[in-house]
């Protein structure tokens, strides 16, 4: 066990100074209500607007809301940007004692993202789940609330597709870390992401409601399964088999990206140029 | 030398030391452009499938999208500096500096670093605005255009507000709040969308609280030549903006309160 003690050092030590942030997470979190609630509406409107189209759309208003929450919620999962210690590293040269540990890069930068990632998620989830599952439907306002698992099934399946989704997530990150160890520059590539994970994770307008002729693209294109596949499973639009394949088409983009980001990074590692003193 | 002429200054010295590097300041610009654009597409997604909403089509839902975005887009250059203002100000005592100088703090946050790549937004907003424009084959008379400016001047010292008014949490706070940008950025997606879409709570928030409505969709409207479904009298419509400068004055006021109360956090 003990190879395994500088990974989970760097992962809990990530983890517990991101906790630290709490004022960041209740602003990151009041955000979230806004445009959450902003979204809900404008659904809403244009569902109750066309009832047919409503009616043969592919997923309910009901999921479209809860589709939302989980969006909003989940926002720290999306690879928006590389691990600004990273950036930092790059333009001081202190990138280099990550050379010499005696620790491979590529897991110690992966799970110090996963680190990052789960302690801003969490009490940002926790708190929506407050506001959007408890606080709304005691309002009286349930019919634009957080709905719950569609069955244990769905929930436990929803467990395994959000890790996953998780994993996914951390390992487009570190293809974007090492775009910036390449480029030195963290700026172009951080601006980049933000317009391409915003759209293709489902962000914006869940993945279903695109126009049909995009569909088989946005479905299977690597960047569903951060956000549209688990979501699917959460409401159970994906069941059974189906909901497999999408854990599936999960698995098989996190290991191309893991093992394409271990080969890029070692050929970019051996030729770095170190900057700074 | 008067407050415009500094600013002329402020203005050239932000501009050529972003011309230092012309490609790197385009490349800004166009990745602004783009990264504004996909919010287009979403609407047009929903619009693709559900047809018009409550008897606004794609075109007008574009005018109120291309006129917020323009005011935005000016606000937002004319601003960094108080977007800036916990980090960059307060938290290194740099704001200490600016106090001394024999020119008003508002002014010189105002000149602090004018932004090119604001300007990405402006261009994808006006272009919106063109499309929308031949869509609803709308007729620019001088009047509308008057009514058009009137608006986007409005929006600028609305949304300028909000901005001064981060900047003034800052002086408690120190590090700027995220919580604005619910009501910045937020508040051009939300302003994006005829308010009629929106719960009462929200409308009732977004007219009298922070009165976003007042800059986007009663004097878009107007623009429009339509009257409010929801019943607000004609004659308001085009005053409507004025709410916005009565939004900044409030916030300048709160500024100056604080700048009163401000102690130093430099060393």
């Amino acid at each position: 066990m003990d190879a395994l003690r500088p990974y989970a050092a760097a992962f809990s030590s990530r983890f517990l100074l991101m906790m630290q942030y709490r004022a960041a997470a209740l602003a990151g979190f009041f955000t979230q209500c806004w445009f959450g609630a902003v979204h809900v509406m404008v659904l809403a409107a244009f569902y109750l607007g066309a009832p047919e189209a409503a009616a043969a759309s592919p997923i309910s208003l009901t999921q479209a809301v809860t589709y939302t929450w989980l969006a909003q919620g989940l926002l720290a999962v999306m690879p928006w940007v590389g691990d600004p210690e990273i950036a930092d590293g790059v333009r001081s040269g202190s990138i280099s004692y990550d050379r010499l540990r005696p620790v491979d890069a590529y897991a110690l930068w992966y799970v110090r993202a996963a680190g990052w990632m789960t302690a801003r998620v969490v009490p940002r989830v926790a708190l929506m789940i407050l506001a959007a599952g408890i606080v709304l439907p005691l309002m009286g306002q349930g019919q634009w609330a957080w709905q719950p698992p569609a069955s244990l099934s769905a929930a436990l399946l929803f467990l395994l597709s959000e890790t996953l989704a998780i994993a996914l997530a951390c390992a487009i990150i570190m293809l974007i870390n090492i775009i910036v160890v390449a480029t030195m520059n963290a700026r172009g590539i951080n601006f980049l992401m933000q317009p391409i994970v915003i759209i293709f994770t489902g962000n914006l307008l869940p993945l279903a409601l695109y126009p049909d002729a995009l569909r088989t693209f946005l479905l299977v294109q690597p960047f569903a399964g951060v956000l549209d596949i688990p979501n699917r499973i959460y409401f159970a639009a994906l069941t059974g088999q189906m909901a497999w394949a999408g854990i599936g088409l999960q698995m098989f983009w996190t290991a191309l990206f893991i093992v394409l980001g271990r080969f890029w990074l070692a050929r970019v590692m051996a030729r770095l140029e170190v900057q700074g003193g | 030398m008067n407050a415009i002429a500094l600013l002329g200054c402020y203005f050239s010295a932000s501009m050529r030391s972003q011309m230092q590097y012309p490609a790197s300041a385009m490349m800004l610009m166009l990745a602004q452009l783009a990264s504004t654009a996909i919010e287009i597409v979403s609407i047009w997604a929903l619009f693709d499938r559900f047809g018009a909403v409550k008897g606004w089509s794609f075109g007008e839902i574009m005018f109120f999208y291309a006129l917020i975005g323009i005011s935005f887009s000016f606000a937002d250059f004319l601003t960094r500096g108080f977007d800036v203002f916990g980090s960059d100000f307060v938290r290194t005592g740099a704001f200490d500096r600016l106090l001394l100088r024999p020119r008003s703090a508002a002014l010189q946050l105002v000149g602090h670093d004018f932004r090119i790549s604001r300007f990405g937004r402006f261009f994808q907003a006006a272009i919106i605005l063109a499309i929308a424009t031949s869509s609803l084959h709308f007729v620019w008379t001088p009047q509308a255009v008057l009514l058009a400016l009137w608006t986007i001047a409005g929006g600028i010292a609305f949304f300028g507000a909000l901005f001064v008014l981060q900047a003034v949490m800052a002086f408690w706070t120190v590090e700027s709040l995220e919580a604005v940008n619910a009501l910045t950025y937020g508040g051009v997606y939300a302003g994006q969308f005829p308010i009629a879409l929106y719960a009462r709570w929200f409308r009732t928030f977004l007219i009298f609280i922070v009165p976003l409505a007042c800059v986007a969709y009663y004097p878009v409207l107007a623009i429009l030549g339509r009257s409010d479904p929801l019943g607000a009298p004609d004659w308001f419509l085009p005053v409507a903006p004025l709410a916005g400068f009565i939004f900044l004055g409030l916030s300048l006021l709160a500024w100056r309160f604080g700048v009163s109360k401000y102690t130093s956090t430099g060393s």
